[in-house]
């Protein structure tokens, strides 16, 4: 029982680690956002690169998750 | 842990429709394997029908294979060059065989409804491919040059040291991260969707909160189907674009 408690614990305690990709995303889109307010002909160039950085820095989060799913279910 | 049929990994489980084993080897017809017949069918019907009957002014069904064959051919022309072309047909079909995964996995089917993008052996089968074949196109294109890409010219060498290290690393993660990107965001939206559908009818009269977000976390899971598909294919044309043109 001790052990699937601590399993439990491990897996919240990974799963910290998607606020930093919480973060990026934001950072990302929000820069996309400014960037595209300020220079609106440049928008569709944009699109691509937003998306390219949100696929990246979501990544990073997708990883902590996966630990956390991992230690759950194996 | 819940019951088997509340279980939210339940829905991930492969089952065997029509069993064959061929010396010792299961090589059974899957409920996977339906789907991805399924999926490059869908993809056939699609451009079958847009193509059948062409005209100058675009049908409803034209318009939307036109739409799809110009936006990938747009992104490779963009990415790569006009000598990515070639490598057209390929991404264009990875796009449709992702896309049609994804959004056909979201499907409301009950039990028999299945996403095999998300099983990380079928994207890491797609990347591993991707990944072999751009490192051959870049030796074939560039020969022993091609290792230039881990060590761009005019690097001073102390930052040469640094650096290569973690360009060598870089290129041999582009599968894992690849794949697993993939994975991960159908593994979690389908996940997201079972828990709060499992609070629906245990919270009686209340059930109408997580109904509400039952229907958001769909539309952002329709949203996230394309965008995946969309990403796979940009970033395979990217790396494509390492192999073509050095940088």
């Amino acid at each position: 029982m001790e052990l699937e408690a601590a399993k439990m614990i491990g897996a919240g305690l990974a799963a910290i680690g998607v606020i930093g990709g919480g973060v990026g995303v934001g950072i990302v889109f929000g820069n996309y956002m400014t960037a595209a307010s300020r220079n609106p002909s440049l928008k569709d160039e944009l699109r691509t690169y937003a998306f390219l950085g949100f696929a990246l820095s979501e990544a990073t989060a997708l990883f902590a998750l996966v630990i956390a799913l991992i230690i759950l279910f194996t | 842990m819940a019951t088997e049929a509340n279980n939210p990994m339940e829905q991930f489980e492969i089952k065997s429709i029509v069993d064959i084993n061929v010396s010792g080897y299961d090589i059974s017809f899957t409920n996977s394997a339906a789907f991805m017949f399924a999926a490059v069918a869908c993809t056939f019907l699609l451009f079958w029908t847009a193509t059948r009957r062409r005209t100058m002014v675009p049908s409803r069904i034209q318009s939307v294979g036109e739409l799809m064959f110009e936006f990938v051919a747009g992104m490779v022309k963009e990415n790569v060059g006009k000598e990515g072309m070639k490598y057209f047909p390929f991404i264009l079909t990875l796009f449709c065989f992702i896309l049609f995964g994804n959004v056909l996995g979201l499907l409301p089917l009950g039990h028999s409804s299945f996403t095999f993008t998300s099983h990380i052996i079928v994207n890491a089968t797609l990347a591993i491919f991707i990944f072999v074949a751009v490192t051959i196109i870049g030796f074939a294109r560039h020969g022993l040059h091609y290792l230039r890409l881990f060590c761009p010219e005019g690097t001073p060498l102390p930052v040469a040291i640094v650096l290569v290290p973690i360009e060598i690393m870089s290129y041999f993660i582009r599968p894992v991260s690849l794949s697993l990107r993939l994975f991960a965001n159908m593994l979690a939206g389908h996940v997201l969707l079972k828990v709060l559908a499992g609070f629906i009818i245990s919270l009686g009269f209340f059930g109408i909160v997580p109904f509400i977000a039952v229907s958001a976390v769909t539309l952002l899971e329709i949203m996230v189907a394309l965008i995946q598909a969309y990403v796979f294919a940009l970033l395979s044309t990217i790396y494509l674009n390492d192999a073509v043109h050095l940088h």
